[in-house]
């Protein structure tokens, strides 16, 4: 991977900014005044963990869960999020670890699932009619997009799909629908080595078009493949933020850990592509 | 056993190997009703066999006309059985909607019309109970509407004071669905034909809306569908709603069917109709089924009443006979499960 310009001082605005984010379940302190930032175009990993809180901080993003305290910044506007439909309609879309995809839909009814398109004219305004050609023909440019040729048959349940392919129709969905950024939760925790690869592939496919892309992963030889910036969580705070380029896997975990902290003029806390 | 690494070819190879049973087991999960369609023919041919009195279009149209009451409730049953819900209710829910109606017109003398919308309203209202008690304090439907059973049961023998309304007392309206219509060689009451046209519609909801394909997935994985965007407990509280209004719709169905207005009647409907929709193929797991599966099911409990009467059967054995077609039914759907899980 080859990265183009280190310039921190570039004045690039972030597309999201999170300041302080606070979550608490009853005596757990799940989030502990966290906070993002993911910059135009770029991979952002968010490794930690377990319990170090990311997975809820960014539930507090995708709107699954509603932060006690904090702010969230979608280019510079400020955004709450009271349910996944905000954030959704806010242009962030979400892959989430259980795919959030239904079984027994095919790939187009779960493309559009929660939007579907109806029938123009009397038969969509009056009947409700959904346009499930259009619908067809949307899913199948959009899985042709990603580059995901094994899927012969957008007519197929989902259920008949191997663990990749589901993959591919959950990042689909988000691609196809994403306007701001994605969000990925541990993409590839269920996925053999091939699949993975895929996977990782989209991922740098979807960047490519353009759409930042924040990445959940507990697998650091991924995370150091496909990241532009590695931001590490511990306990319930933004510990550090770095790169693929200026830090080493066993630096990553040692701050994971604990072992180590690095003085903020090492970190990456701007841009870096 | 070989060393090479055959590993990986010869596993697709296998996996891609599908045997008849895979392929029986493949058509039938697309096609629930399948399997429902296949019995009812089977006993329609058996027992045309045994008894020549029963291919007859009286016979038949007999048949259809004790379904109405049980095939219309199993409409509603199989809307909210496909979100994984269940509705013991849905007789009380009917029989209340019907002494509200019976009783407004006869006793208040309200015009027909009228006392009609209000037994709707207190239908769909009960059915809005159930559906807000699921979708909000979320608890589980089968306590809900093993609760509101008897809740609605007690509010109806309640209203009614123990009182039948009889059919010289009630409003000509009220007996419409009673009435003998000819199709063909067929005699069917209106009431059929108000049921069958519930299935439409509620067929072509389910098929063509957005609204359809959210009752299947919010049944298939509420997570799911609730991550995806689909207002889950609006979708919940629709159908509950519209199930109760079908009930409600029912209960003028009954009052035709019966020509009275009695709060005993209809005891049976709550586990009937539960019955219907199971043989019917769809699943009590939510997100598989489709509703004119439920249609054949009320007509394949009618048909084997019916038909193992004429041959001479006692009522006992029907009634085992019932019994041994859900546990079948049942098995049939965990075995296609089991087949794509």
């Amino acid at each position: 991977m080859d990265q183009k310009g280190t310039s921190m001082m570039s004045p690039v605005a972030p597309v999201l900014e999170a300041k302080g984010l606070i979550k608490t379940y009853g005596r757990v302190v799940a989030v502990d005044g966290a906070s993002l930032r993911l910059f135009p175009g770029e991979v952002l990993a968010v490794v930690g963990d377990n319990g170090a809180g990311k997975s809820t901080m960014i539930k507090c993003i995708s709107g699954a869960e509603i932060p006690d305290e904090g702010t969230i910044e979608l280019d510079g506007q400020e955004v709450t999020f009271r349910k996944p439909q905000d954030s959704r309609e806010a242009g962030i879309e979400t892959v989430y670890q259980t795919l959030a995809i239904s079984p027994a839909l095919d790939i187009a009814s779960n493309l559009f699932l929660g939007r579907e398109i109806r029938k123009k004219g009397p038969l969509g305004t009056i009947f409700r009619v959904l346009d499930n050609s259009g619908m067809r023909r949307i899913a199948k440019e959009e899985i042709m997009a990603l580059g995901i040729g094994t899927i012969q048959n957008i007519g197929q349940t989902v259920e008949t799909l191997s663990g990749g392919q589901r993959q591919a129709v959950s990042v689909a969905r988000a691609a196809a629908f994403g306007q701001k950024l994605i969000i990925m939760d541990e993409p590839t925790a269920a996925l053999g080595v091939r699949e993975s690869k895929q996977v990782l592939r989209l991922i740098e496919n979807l960047r490519d078009r353009g759409i930042p892309v924040i990445l959940i992963s507990h697998n650091m030889p991924q995370v150091f493949e496909v990241a532009d910036r590695i931001h590490i969580q511990r306990l319930g705070k933004r510990e550090a933020v770095v790169t693929p380029k200026s830090h080493t896997m066993n630096d990553v975990v040692a701050v994971m850990t604990g072992a180590l902290t690095i003085p903020e003029a090492e970190q990456s806390l701007g841009p870096v592509r | 056993m070989s060393n090479t690494d055959i590993g990986y070819d010869a596993a697709t190879e296998f996996l891609g190997r599908t045997t008849n049973t895979q392929r029986v087991q493949g058509v039938l999960h697309k096609y629930p009703w399948l399997s429902a369609a296949i019995v009812l023919a089977i006993s329609i041919v058996t027992f045309s066999f045994f008894n020549e009195n029963f291919m007859t279009p009286n016979n038949l149209s007999l048949i259809l006309q004790q379904v109405a009451i049980i095939g219309a409730i199993a409409a509603g049953q199989t809307i909210i059985i496909l979100t994984a819900g269940i509705d013991l209710s849905c007789g009380s829910i009917a029989i209340f909607a019907s002494m509200v109606m019976a009783k407004t017109s006869f006793n208040n003398h309200w015009p027909a019309w009228a006392s009609f919308i209000l037994g709707i309203v207190v239908g769909t209202s009960a059915g809005a109970f159930n559906g807000w008690l699921v979708s909000k304090v979320k608890l589980p439907p089968f306590i809900v509407t093993l609760g509101t059973l008897n809740i609605f049961l007690a509010l109806t023998l309640f209203y009614a004071t123990g009182r039948t309304i009889m059919d010289q007392e009630l409003d000509p309206f009220y007996l419409k669905l009673g009435y003998l219509i000819k199709i063909g060689p067929f005699d069917v009451t209106s009431g059929v034909l108000v049921m069958l046209a519930m299935y439409v519609v509620l067929a072509f909801a389910l098929r063509y809306t957005g609204w359809g394909r959210h009752v299947y997935a919010v049944g298939d994985d509420i997570e799911a569908a609730r991550l995806a965007g689909i207002q889950v407990n609006k979708v919940l509280m629709s159908v509950y709603m519209v199930a109760g209004f079908v009930f409600s719709i029912t209960a003028w169905i009954v009052i035709g069917r019966v020509a009275a207005a009695s709060p005993n009647s209809g005891s049976t409907v709550n586990l009937d109709s539960i019955t219907a929709v199971v043989i019917g193929g769809t699943s009590l797991f939510g997100g598989r089924g489709a509703i004119f599966g439920s249609l054949l099911g009320a007509i394949i409990v009618g048909v084997f009443r019916n038909g193992l009467t004429l041959a001479g059967v006692d009522l006992y054995y029907q009634t085992f006979a019932v019994g041994v077609l859900i546990i079948v039914a049942v098995s049939v759907d965990q075995w296609i499960r089991r087949a794509r899980a």
